[in-house]
């Protein structure tokens, strides 16, 4: 067991990946000999060298498409997008190819690739690179999106979608990269994808949030159970497919909830647990369920960033009014 | 690093004038009787798979159809050209490489005719099946090649886009990072005059497809398109070129589309056929039959022969796909990934129940 951080854990995990096995290679802008941005594969070329650890041209759409060529050829690549911002020529490929090319050859070619991004708010960062649009790719069949919201988790989770023998978009949410440490412990076990985790055990409501919004959620948390309130905390962890029977159960025992994210309200993600709640656990609901999430609006720039965060204030808002409710 | 020359490539290699004239010595592989005959043969093919698919398209037995007609000589020449090893990365027009390559007739027919099935090769196991949207298949051609490199085979990723690919950010992208990487990847642009209504001329303000390598770093040649054996003659070189790790190639095929864009389409809203016609003239089965006929004594009754079969092979082919059954309904999700996610359970349950 050490101590680390989450970029700690990513760049740990990625390591063990790529001990563990020689069709893993990462490629990426800036990822090799300056460690990636956020140096997130610091040391790693110097380890398993440039042909593993390859610094790509200036080239999203060459990422992506260069990632999916080498999957289905039997490679188990890792690649980055620098920030989620600067994903979007990737999206041809992902939702057109990356996602379908098992499912249109009846399974005789996969995609086992993962495509990292760094997303969300809340580090002053510039325009552009503190977008959180992950409803976009979870709204993609084929494609599963992976959220982690604390370095153990990281750790396990990036595993995990390395060995998937499908496509992963694992997203990284950067204001958790440094923010936080936790014992991880090096032992190439992965965690379980598809699986929600519940974070906090209560009986009054259910709170639903995934990356970073952990923060504000359990502090959220803490917070009423001052009050007397007892709130569970479930972090979704795979966002495609999602793990809609922890949420149930959870919200069939307390009958409340409320999702906190950090992308813009409508279809957001929390939109489709709402939805599923709503046609399958209606009897067992005692309130409305409550969103709290970013505004319908472009992310603003630094100076009014923070207004735009959901905030603890806004949840605990949110979780006294569907406690209003008899 | 090997610096690169910019070479603006203009000139147009032909082996075979349009009345099937030799220009110049041919190439070895060239003055065998069997090979020129194999080529021909497949060609033939494709051109009676071609005719076959519009027919059942308009009679309501296969989805929309995108013809190859006039540009048999491209597939078919890039296909003869590569070995098993290499890999085939093939647009949406290019149904003659995938039948030399090995796919079948009855797979063909199953994918036009919407059915995933079609896209499980029983042949050429690791090809990737046709790629509808443009250009796209190009970075994942690169892809391909940098697995190749990685494992230590042999092989070259070959992939076949239109003209119009050569305007999307995909088709650079995958150019510049072949070039940058020294990548064995070939690719190969059916020039075919036309992106749907949008002819050549109004696609690009360069002189040649062939010159956009230059800015890649890569060698770019203009081949004509519908001279079969000189397409499979630069890309035998251009295959040669990557095995011996100096990277890929572009080359650009001339040729032109005689038919419509797809069976959706109706050229005649964009085109005269006035500005067809002097097209027939260069297509590429009757410059390689005349060859053929003058220099190694093809005789009518072989070429009675090779359409009687090529027809007798569609039309069974054709039966055998209209024969089969259409999949259970749950077939579309048993493929979305390796292992069907608990989530998509209740949608199989759904599905199975019909």
């Amino acid at each position: 067991m050490a101590e680390m951080t989450m970029i700690e854990a990513i760049r740990t995990a990625l390591a063990r990946a790529l001990e563990d096995d020689d069709d893993v290679i990462v490629m990426g802008e800036d990822v090799a000999i300056d460690g990636g941005v956020f140096r997130a594969t610091d040391g790693l070329v110097q380890r398993f060298g440039a042909a593993r650890v390859r610094d790509t041209p200036l080239s999203e759409t060459a990422i992506a498409g260069v990632a999916i060529g080498a999957a289905a050829h039997g490679l188990r690549p890792v690649a980055e997008i620098q920030f989620m911002g600067f994903l979007y020529p990737a999206i041809d490929q992902l939702a057109n190819h990356a996602a379908r090319l098992r499912n249109r050859t009846r399974g005789r070619l996969g995609c086992p690739m993962v495509l990292r991004a760094p997303f969300g708010g809340g580090i002053k960062a510039p325009e552009h690179h503190s977008e959180s649009t992950e409803a976009m790719l979870a709204h993609i069949p084929g494609l599963r999106v992976v959220i982690p919201s604390a370095p153990a988790k990281a750790y396990g989770l990036l595993l995990a979608a390395i060995r998937d023998p499908d496509p992963v978009v694992f997203l990284e949410p950067k204001r958790l990269y440094r923010s936080v440490s936790e014992d991880v412990a090096d032992d190439g076990a992965a965690l379980a994808l598809d699986t929600a985790f519940v974070l906090r055990e209560g009986s009054d409501v259910t709170l639903v949030t995934w990356g970073a919004m952990v923060t504000e959620t359990l502090q959220a948390a803490t917070s009423l159970a001052a009050e007397g309130l007892s709130a569970e905390v479930i972090d979704l962890g795979t966002l495609k497919p999602y793990d809609r029977a922890a949420i149930r159960a959870s919200v069939a025992r307390t009958g409340r909830c409320v999702i906190v994210h950090e992308a813009p309200l409508t279809a957001g993600f929390g939109a489709e647990i709402a939805a599923d709640l709503a046609e399958h656990r209606l009897t067992s609901l005692l309130a409305p369920i409550r969103r709290v999430a970013g505004y319908d609006t472009v992310m603003p720039y630094l100076r009014l960033e923070a207004h735009y965060m959901p905030s603890t204030a806004r949840i605990l808002d949110a979780v006294r009014s569907v406690m209003e409710f008899a | 690093m090997a610096s690169t020359q910019a070479i603006f490539p203009t000139a147009v290699a032909a082996c075979l004038d349009a009345a099937g004239h030799p220009q110049g010595k041919l190439p070895d592989f060239a003055r065998d009787r069997g090979t020129l005959v194999a080529m021909y043969s497949d060609m033939v093919r494709t051109r009676t798979f071609d005719a076959k698919a519009i027919a059942l398209q308009r009679t309501g037995r296969l989805g929309t159809y995108a013809s190859c007609l006039g540009q048999e000589a491209i597939g078919v020449g890039v296909a003869h050209a590569m070995r098993g090893d290499d890999v085939l990365l093939p647009a949406f027009r290019d149904h003659g490489a995938q039948l030399v390559r090995g796919v079948t007739l009855e797979e063909m027919f199953l994918f036009w005719g919407g059915d995933e099935r079609g896209n499980d090769f029983a042949g050429p196991r690791r090809d990737f099946p046709v790629c509808i949207p443009v250009a796209s298949q190009l970075p994942q051609a690169a892809g391909v090649a940098l697995a190749m490199v990685h494992k230590g085979e042999p092989g070259v990723a070959v992939a076949l886009a239109g003209d119009g690919a050569t305007s999307k950010g995909d088709f650079y992208e995958a150019l510049n990072i072949v070039g940058a990487w020294h990548l064995p990847a070939v690719f190969v642009i059916n020039n075919n005059q036309w992106a749907i209504s949008m002819h050549r001329s109004h696609q690009t303000a360069c002189d040649t497809l062939a010159q956009k390598a230059v800015a890649a770093g890569l060698p770019g040649e203009r081949i004509d398109g519908n001279d079969v054996i000189a397409v499979r003659d630069a890309v035998r070189r251009a295959l040669a070129h990557a095995r011996a790790g100096k990277g890929g190639t572009l080359i650009e095929c001339l040729s032109y589309r005689l038919g419509d864009h797809t069976t959706a389409d109706d050229a005649s809203r964009y085109r005269e056929d006035e500005d067809v016609r002097p097209h027939w003239k260069a297509e590429p089965l009757v410059r390689l039959r005349s060859h053929l006929t003058k220099a190694h004594g093809w005789s009518k009754d072989e070429e009675d022969a090779l359409l009687r079969g090529c027809q007798s092979q569609v039309n069974t082919a054709a039966e055998r796909y209209l024969a089969m059954t259409p999949e259970p309904p749950r077939a579309m999700l048993d493929s979305l990934f390796a292992t069907l996610p608990e989530d998509l359970l209740p949608a199989a349950r759904e599905l199975d129940d019909g």
